[in-house]
């Protein structure tokens, strides 16, 4: 492990001349030895359409959520792989995301269950929104939480803050500098012919602001070459699935492992939106537990790769909102209100299902249709950008939310 | 120098690097006659093309201003005509592109039996192989739904290469939606690259991005077609009212800002009594009127947007309560049958029928419709307004933090002829800020002008725009589709970042390669050395940075001119305007 941060920083490096390494990337590297040095990282993963919490998360101890999903509800524990997997004699994981079990049991991962955003649009788009500005209700906010949980630092590295995709999502942009990358290999002048060329023109670019940005680029692309120079070999044989999340955080582990300056990334996972058919023959089958399939063996296959890095990262998952309670007519859900968020890394206190369960009866429910409310997702949020980020500027982060109400998931 | 660098960019970040805070003296400083051309095609049209500086300079740049200031006196482009023919979502109305392009729920509605399928036996025959394909995705269990940018690549390739009404049939086979949002995105750039009214398309794109609307937003994606058409472009050098009306009224406005699902608050109150008709527990009764209240009642989207986005601007002096007096206003303004119909309606029925006051002014009881008419009246009339909208017009136009004095006498012209935009236009056209080194360059090309520029001086012919559609949104634009109703800033910050400018770089040099499909560029056209070449595309001097690099890169090895051409597009020089 040390013999190949060794390599690396070694390798990155060289690629600029002696004396001229900029002052992140020197810090960036080195730092990696100190003890506790290490950057500490955020990984947010949205799930875009409103995954079904009540079917992920199961509350099996619960008469109502029977009765409420004749021909959805997963069955009780029974050690089978066609019932809920037990994690603590009321709740159970969908047995598509055994795959996390081992994690959960190591107490590496949370759950928080109920919770979401206060806002009670039932429109994805204008969910989704305020969950990734950090302002529910408010729509001119013109910034992402992400971008404004990274702590105010000068001579940051120019990956500090990366997505995967080809657009900088809502919760990634803002002022620091946040950088979407399709894929890690593709970073970089394709054509050989203008590389080094271009690189020239904006490195000696009498315009200010586009030489400055161009060498930062620059600076991006051979810190990128370090990496793409090695083909990426996950520990221990660890497989990741060819889905478009598995090969995201493959990369999301790339940038992790090899010291670059990484702080927040994103990255995101479609088709939760279940109207119809959200299960196949049996409940456990189908539509939602391929996607839950998906999900939980990307999410495995990255915190195995990350072996001992692990100590520094924390994930989150978090969806705009969660589905009705009750099945519709078409074996599917409608658009609801709470959900339920994973988070899991080295410094979270797992093991255990947060939040106040609400109860499914009639009465209990949000709007007499919809699991209730009883976390705020910037509880949870503020707490990871707070005591896992150490940024102590939460009100700034959040704005409107000064007095976030922290559930513990970390420390 | 790294210190220098984020000292710089700080700088660039609060506005812009040379003229920040107070200094406009750059405001006052002319440009030559050969710069002034240069200034006039850079900033009016979507970059020049080659001959544009040559007719410009015959005509005079006054009078070409004035020109393109009337668009109706220019004679259009042929080549425009034959490329939009083929589009005809565009001549539709909404109802009768739901029917022809039917959106996923109405599809899902009809195979759920919750919609009769289409009387006319063409539009059913469409939907029924939609009810298919829809059964098979199910199927298919949501499978592979990853990203694949090679698959997409081969999918341009292959309609890149054929026939126009051919590859629209396919299009909207496989998926009808997608076909109305491809007509959208190929004609606003062919609009954009062949139009002769160069600065009509500029405010078209001005305008629509000032009322933005989200195509993937529900019911947008059959309304945003008709918004465009008949809301935004009739109007863009009219009358500011005219304009502030015709998108208030529009479906396409009303569903993206909520407004059509607005209703007196009173009413809904009224409607819970009744849903709770028999109820006995009263806590229970006081705590689902609560919930109920958000459910069905004032929705506050539309009148915060409107004066905070639309006219007034956020420090305009409005208030809280502003919004809740603007958003009773508008109570009834409500869209008919919005994934099928799509047509305004005002229903007087759910209409807030009490006394209401707007930034002091009292509008009466009892009114109806002609209530939100006040509102506009006002909003549209008031002195913040004016401000807006001209310090709006200058941020696009002249530079990112323009001169207080010429937002002052464009503010004035708005106000002395209530609100023509034609006219606000001429001030800031005719002024000597315009025309002034401050402005000269001062701007960072959009992802949309950096990809139209390109293809325009590279006098390359396009006979399928969505690959360059895709290209546009990899550099963080992608059209139709800004989910925020602020839509996409102008200000140079917003778009220098480490992955768009990697990203314009390699679109530059394969755009000159001819690999981007459906667009073709002839070399041959190119001169053969490099500091010719670099004239031919900026037309102007390349900077010698620019012109040193490429002799330096290319002194081993033999000049290709595309290679050139492309580098010099990929270069600074080309990123400003």
């Amino acid at each position: 492990m040390s013999t190949r941060r060794l390599f690396l920083k070694s390798s990155a490096l060289g690629m600029f001349g002696v004396g001229t390494a900029p002052a992140w990337l020197s810090r960036a590297l080195y730092a990696a030895d100190g003890p506790g040095a290490r950057k500490k990282i955020l990984v947010a993963i949205f799930q875009r359409g409103a995954v079904d919490g009540l079917n992920v998360v199961v509350p099996f101890g619960e008469k109502q959520y029977y009765s409420l999903r004749p021909n959805l509800a997963i069955p009780k524990p029974d050690r089978t792989e066609n019932s809920a997997i037990d994690l603590d004699g009321f709740f159970g994981l969908h047995p598509a995301l055994a795959p996390l079990k081992p994690i959960y049991d190591s107490g590496h991962m949370a759950i928080v269950h109920a919770v979401g955003s206060p806002d009670p649009t039932r429109s994805h788009f204008d969910a989704q929104d305020y969950m990734e500005s950090g302002t529910p209700g408010r729509k001119a906010t013109s910034d992402g939480w992400l971008n404004r949980a990274l702590p105010i630092q000068k001579d940051a590295s120019p990956v500090r803050a990366v997505s995967l995709g080809t657009v900088l999502p809502r919760a990634m942009r803002g002022q620091n500098e946040a950088v979407a990358i399709a894929n890690l290999n593709d970073f970089q002048i394709r054509d050989t012919r203008g590389a080094g060329t271009f690189e020239s023109m904006y490195e000696s670019s009498l315009d200010q602001v586009l030489n400055g940005a161009g060498r930062e680029t620059f600076e991006a692309v051979k810190l990128m070459q370090s990496i793409q120079k090695q083909p990426y070999a996950p520990r221990n044989g660890v497989q990741y699935p060819n889905s478009s999340l598995g090969q995201d955080l493959m990369q999301i582990a790339r940038l992790i492992k090899s010291n670059v300056g990484l702080e927040v990334a994103f990255a995101e996972m479609r088709g939760w939106d279940t109207h119809v058919n959200e299960v196949g023959a049996r409940p456990t089958v189908g539509q939602l537990s391929n996607l839950l399939g998906q999900f939980g063996n990307a999410l495995a296959a990255f915190y195995q790769d990350l072996g001992d890095r692990t100590a520094d990262v924390c994930v989150i998952t978090m969806s705009e909102f969660g589905r009705t309670a009750r099945e519709n007519g078409s074996r599917g859900t409608d658009h609801g209100h709470a959900n339920v968020m994973f988070a899991f890394g080295g410094g979270i206190r797992g093991g255990k299902v947060y939040g106040p369960w609400p109860g499914l009866e009639q009465e209990q429910l949000y709007e007499q249709r919809d699991l209730q409310l009883t976390t705020d997702f910037r509880d949870v949020l503020g707490e990871l950008v707070v005591r896992h980020l150490g940024n102590a500027q939460v009100a700034s982060v959040f704005p409107g939310y000064e007095q976030p109400k922290f559930r513990g998931i970390v420390g | 120098m790294k210190k220098l660098s984020i000292v710089l960019r700080l700088a660039a970040l609060a506005g812009l690097a040379a003229y920040s805070n107070t200094d406009y003296s750059q405001f006052e400083k002319p440009l030559s006659k050969d710069q002034e051309i240069l200034h006039a095609l850079n900033r009016l049209t979507f970059g020049p093309r080659p001959g544009n500086v040559e007719v410009v300079r015959k005509m005079g740049v006054k009078k070409w201003i004035d020109q393109q200031l009337h668009p109706e006196r220019i004679v259009e482009n042929p080549e425009l005509g034959a490329r939009l023919q083929p589009l005809e979502s565009l001549q539709m109305s909404a109802a009768e592109i739901a029917t022809n392009y039917p959106p996923r729920v109405v599809i899902q509605a009809m195979s759920k039996g919750l919609m009769p399928l289409p009387q006319d036996a063409d539009a059913r025959q469409k939907v029924e192989l939609q009810l298919q394909r829809l059964k098979t995705r199910q199927n298919a269990n949501g499978q592979g739904k990853g990203r694949d940018p090679l698959q997409q690549a081969m999918r341009q390739q292959v309609l890149a290469t054929t026939d126009p009404v051919e590859r629209r049939k396919l299009v909207a086979d496989k998926a009808p939606q997608q076909a109305v949002a491809y007509d959208l995105n190929e004609a606003k750039l062919y609009r954009a690259i062949y139009s002769n009214r160069q600065l009509e398309e500029q405010m078209a794109d001005f305008w629509f991005n000032h009322f933005n609307v989200y195509i993937d937003k529900g019911a947008d994606r059959i309304l945003t077609s008709t918004y465009e058409r008949d809301a935004i472009r009739p109007h863009v050098f009219g009358k500011f009212r005219d304009l502030l009306e015709a998108t208030a009224e529009s479906p396409a406005m009303l569903f993206y800002l909520d407004n059509w699902q607005s209703v007196s608050s009173e009413l809904g109150q009224r409607e819970l009594g009744q849903r709770e008709l028999g109820q006995r527990d009263i806590d229970q009764k006081a705590k689902l009127r609560a919930k109920a209240k958000q459910a069905r009642g004032l929705n506050e989207n539309y009148a915060r947007e409107l004066m905070e986005l639309h006219t007034l601007g956020v420090d305009g002096g409005y208030t809280q309560h502003d919004i809740i007096e603007v958003a009773r206003c508008f109570t009834g303004w409500t869209i008919n049958q919005p994934n099928r119909r799509g047509e305004f309606v005002y229903n007087d029925r759910v209409h807030d029928k009490g006394e209401k006051t707007v930034l002091g002014v009292k509008i009466p009881a009892g009114g109806g419709r002609e209530d939100a008419e006040r509102v506009l009246d006002i909003l549209a009339r008031h002195p913040s307004t004016a401000h807006f909208i001209s310090t709006k017009l200058a941020k696009k136009f002249v530079a990112d933090d323009p001169p207080p004095a010429l937002i002052e006498r464009m503010a004035k012209t708005f106000h002395d002829t209530d609100g023509d935009i034609r006219a606000v236009m001429s001030t800031m056209l005719d002024s000597r800020e315009f025309f002034s080194e401050g402005a000269f360059q001062a701007k960072v090309k959009t992802p949309l002008e950096l990809i139209v520029s390109a293809v325009r001086a590279s006098d390359a012919q396009v006979d399928f725009a969505i690959p360059l559609a895709t290209q546009i949104a990899q550099l963080g634009e992608p059209l139709y589709r800004k989910i925020e109703p602020t839509g996409y800033s102008s200000a140079n910050s917003e778009w220098v970042n480490s992955a768009a400018l990697l990203a314009r770089m390699n679109f530059a040099l394969t755009l000159t390669d001819n690999r981007v499909p459906g667009s073709k560029v002839d070399a041959i056209k190119f001169a053969d050395n490099p500091a010719a070449v670099a004239r031919q595309v900026l037309f102007h001097e390349a900077s010698p940075q620019t012109l040193d690099s490429i002799k330096k890169a290319l002194a081993q090895r033999e000049p290709t001119p595309a290679l050139v051409a492309g580098l010099v597009l990929g270069s600074p020089d080309f990123q400003r305007r």
